[in-house]
Order: structure tokens, then sequence, then C-alpha cells
């Protein structure tokens, strides 16, 4: 007996756009039945945190780095908001979808690979990140930052940011034995690279070596790149810190693809 | 020889560390017909599921699916496959009508065509007034037929159907069946896993029994129990010793016995018996009998 042949479509390719809109209706349509939930949490914890230190600190210091404190929260604020709308729904979300709820199994049975499914899990996330990011600066309007034309930027920048931190958050979720290791995760990486992102205080009053390792920050370029947006104060050094988050996002993408595809396909 | 096959495996094996899950497994299904792997649970079924659709990587081996060797173009062979999974892996808090309108979207479906596509599925799946219920809300029979219901959704020529009644109670069972059934009669060709008796003797043109990662026998039901346990067995209930007893008679007389819980079955014993004969309840001889007997193990 012979195979059956005479049904080849047109030969696949290894990216496919009908790869990617597969998965990310099914994010969008998803969506429509948790975007309350979602919304709240990556929204209302940044802006709490922008009206605790706008008020709190705000009283005590009135100008920082050569900004009103205000000013100086309300920008610096998109990058915690982005990490917040990025890396921990890619951490649990993915988890869940793969450890729980199979999602994934599903998906990679249909015509679409590990590479594009998490490619596509990403660039939604991203997409989110990009809206939420903004939400606290816009929040941070009425409380005294100026809008600016500059500000139309930051959805871009909060979207490469947030690129980024979504693979981070899927290949944490890929090599995470249980959803308790997130702590640790949480605890040595999050919180210190959120701390020392200069969104509530500049890292100037920080230790040279620190200073030097802020650097490869991805928050504090985002944080820096919001600034130089929102002031209008561009310099040639920012074109270094778009190279940065370019950097962090495609190296984060393979790791991302490389842990899913150890999870997923035995 | 006319046939043509839709899944075509050659010496496949597949090791997980120690453990080999799968050793040196043949298997062809001819389009059009449906195959059923049945096996006790570890015989290797589901991870014959996951190698077809390359969630699993062989080690060794060949393996075509409609006419695509794997892993290499898994892709295209998934895109005219359809796949019930063993475990329900719905979206829970969409609809019915969204779940199904998630996967004509993944398995690329053309815009023109999606609504009727979606409709068909309904209609197979006979959930047309449930298409604004959330899964969350669904009996787990109807869940069981959304699931099977969007794996047809972009008409396969070839559906994988990994345990598709299993953990559901005896009603909803016969429902799925007479789906499976109906899929069948259209001519989609399927390969379906199951370790219920009674499900591959009713749905499968041919059967592949399988054990500890490779096939025992494989053949048509009736062939494959005339072949190998005749077609009448004597089951004589009675105390342990009393069934010990009867095997050592049985034996004695050339007669091959299964222990069946508590009773002993004598297997063929509507050939020579050579003067064999005892009390007992005579029932026509089935796939379990064939089972047990080649394999020594218990299937449920």
């Amino acid at each position: 007996m012979s195979v059956v042949t005479g049904t080849r479509g047109p030969r696949l390719h290894r990216f496919e756009r009908s790869a990617l809109t597969g998965v990310l209706v099914r994010e969008v349509v998803n969506f429509s039945s948790y975007w309350r939930s979602a919304t709240f949490s990556s929204t209302v914890e940044p802006t709490i945190y922008l009206l605790a230190f706008g008020f709190g600190f705000g009283s005590l210091v009135s100008r920082v780095g050569g900004y009103d404190y205000v000013d100086f929260v309300g920008t610096g604020i998109v990058a915690t908001a982005v990490l917040f709308s990025s890396a921990f729904p890619a951490m649990f979300g993915t988890f869940v979808k793969y450890q729980f709820q199979r999602t994934y199994d599903a998906i990679l049975a249909a015509p679409v690979d590990t590479e594009e499914l998490v490619t596509a899990e990403a660039l939604w996330i991203a997409t989110r990140a990009g809206v939420y990011g903004c939400i606290p600066m816009l929040v941070a309007i009425p409380f005294g930052l100026d809008p600016s034309w500059g500000m139309f930027a930051v959805p871009f920048i909060a979207w490469i940011s947030g690129y980024g931190w979504a693979c981070f958050g899927i290949a944490v979720a890929g090599y995470a034995k249980s959803i308790e290791n997130f702590s640790y995760i949480v605890s040595a990486v999050l919180t210190p690279l959120f701390l020392v992102a200069g969104t509530f205080f500049p890292i100037s009053t920080l230790p040279d070596w620190a200073q030097v390792l802020a650097n490869f920050n991805p928050l504090y370029q985002c944080v820096q790149l919001v600034r130089s947006a929102v002031f209008g104060v561009w310099g040639w050094e920012d074109l270094g810190r778009v190279a940065v988050l370019f950097a962090f996002g495609l190296l984060m993408w393979r790791i991302a693809i490389r842990a899913m595809m150890r999870k997923l396909v035995d | 020889m006319s046939r043509e096959l839709a899944i075509r495996l050659r010496g496949v094996v597949k090791r997980y560390g120690s453990i080999t899950a799968v050793n040196g497994l043949d298997l062809d299904v001819p389009m059009g017909t449906c195959v059923g792997l049945l096996g006790p649970n570890g015989a290797g079924k589901s991870t014959t599921m996951r190698l077809l659709t390359a969630q699993s990587i062989a080690d060794e081996g060949e393996l075509e699916v409609l006419g695509f060797k794997l892993p290499e173009e898994s892709k295209q062979a998934r895109a005219q496959c359809g796949v019930t999974p063993q475990l329900d892996n719905l979206d829970v808090t969409l609809t019915v009508e969204q779940n199904l309108l998630v996967f004509s979207h993944l398995y690329r479906i053309p815009r023109a065509e999606r609504k009727d596509a979606i409709e068909r599925a309904l209609v197979m799946a006979k959930l047309v007034d449930r298409r604004d219920t959330r899964v969350d809300k669904l009996s787990g029979g109807m869940r069981r037929r959304l699931l099977i219901a969007r794996s047809l959704v972009h008409g396969p020529r070839l559906v994988l159907l990994d345990e598709p009644t299993v953990g559901l109670d005896p009603q909803v069972r016969q429902e799925l069946w007479a789906l499976i059934d109906a899929l069948r009669s259209q001519g989609t060709t399927i390969l379906m896993s199951t370790h219920y008796i009674e499900e591959a003797q009713r749905l499968a043109d041919t059967v592949l029994i399988m054990s500890h990662g490779s096939a025992v026998a494989s053949g048509p039901p009736p062939e494959l129990v005339s072949e190998h346990a005749g077609r009448e067995v004597l089951e004589v209930y009675g105390p342990p010793k009393r069934l010990a007893e009867v095997e050592a008679e049985a034996g004695a007389a050339g007669l091959r016995t299964r222990r069946t819980g508590t009773s002993v079955s004598i297997l063929g014993i509507d050939g020579r018996t050579n003067g064999f004969d005892h009390d007992g309840d005579r029932r026509p001889a089935n796939l379990e009998d064939v089972f047990v007997l080649l394999t020594g193990e218990e299937i449920a």
C-alpha cells in the first residue's frame, strides 16, 4: 500500500502569518472575558505607587534630578506599569495555559509551531503593555504632569519593553518546575530591577558600580527613554537605549522559545 | 493493496530516559477506515498519538501522515488532521461558538467559509441551541462533543481521537459512539485509541492491540477473536480452589484459560474439547479474551 499523496498544498514556512493570527485571535477572544480584572491589576497597582510616592515623597522633596517630583514619578512609573502588565501575566498565564488548562497542547496539534506560539503570545502581551503602560502617565496629568507631543512615543517605548518582559516571563514559566518557583524570580530579579530603574529616585544617588550596572537594566532604559520623549530632551544616548531594549527583546525571545520547546515537545 | 494509507509507521521507537514508551511500532491506517489502538493504560497509545502531531519526536523509525514525513513536514500534516485530546482543554470562559471560532482561525479556514464551518460543527455535535452557552456551564457529555466538534471544524481528512469516551457515563458514551460512527460513515479516516473493548469492537474496522509499546496483533475484530479465542467461551464460577482444578483440567485437555475475576474462562470451547465438560455459562468470545491471552494483562 502506498501512502496518500496529491494533497500537498503550498509548502509551509517557519513563520506564518496565519499561525500567528490564530493564536492572537484566541487571546483577543479570551480577553473579552477577563479584560476587567487584567485592566484593574495592570493599572491600579502602578497608579497606587504613583499616588503614594507622589504625595508621600512629593511632600518632602519638590524637585528630583532636575524635574518636579510629580513629573519624575509620572514618567518613571510607565516602566513599572509595563513590568506589571507584561512579565507577571506572561509568567502566570503561560504556566496556567501549559500546566493546568493544557491550551498549548491544543494549539500545537493545529498547524502552529512552538516558535510561532511563543512569538504570538509575546506580541499580544507586548501590545497590552503598550496600552497599559501609558495609563499611570495619563493619571499623572491632572496631578501636574504637562501633556506633550512626545507622549505619543510612549506606547512604542512601552511596547518594545513589554515584548522583552513578556518573553522573559514566558521563559521563566518554561523553566519553572512549579508556580512557587516564581517567587525566586520576583524577589531576586524583578524587585531589585524595579527599584533601581530610576523610577522613584534618580540612580545618581547610587554607588558608581550600581550606576554602571543600571545601564543593563531594561527598566532603567525604558524610564530614561520615556523621560526623553515626554520632556523632549532627546540625545544620542537614547539610540543606545533603544538598542538595549531591542537586544533585550531579541535575547529573551530566543530564550523563551528554547524554554517552551523543552517544555512542550518531548 | 488498492487502498492508500493515511498513516504509516515503521519501527517507531520513543524513549523517555530508561522507559521505552513506544518500542518498534508498525502501524497502517488505510484511508477511509477506522483503526482502533487498543491497550491498557501505559501501553503507549497516548505517546503514539503525540508522535503523530510531532508533539513528541521519535528516537527511531519512519512516520508518515497523509503523505508528509514527520517531524519535518508535520505542520502540513497537522493542517489536514483533526485532533481530539484525552484531556479536555477547551477555553472554559468562552462560549461554545467562540471556541469553534478560535479553532476556525487556528486551522486557517478562509473568512468566507468560516461561518458555515462553525455551523456544520455545531450541527454535528448537536450543540446548535447551546452556541451561546459558556463551556463551564455545559454538561460533561456536551463538553466532549464540543471537543470532538472543535477537531472537525476544518473538515479534516484524518481524525485522531485519543480515548474519546474516557471517564464518561455509559449513556454519554453511546452518544459519542453515534457521533464517531456518523463521522466514519462520511468517509473520514479515524485513528482512535481506547482501553474500552466494546468501543473498539463497535467502531473500529481494524484493531491493533498494543502492549508495552508495540503491536501484539492486528486485524478486524471478528477475525482477531476467531483466530485467537475461538467462537465460544465457557465461563465457570466457583471458589478459588475449584477454579484452580478447572484450570488444571482444561490445561490437560489442551484448552487455554484465563481468569476473569470470580470465574475462569475456557477459550475455544467450540473446537476440540478432548472430553472436557463443565457446567458454566457459554458466551461468545470477545476482544478482551484475545487481549488477555496475547498479553497476559487485564485491560481495564
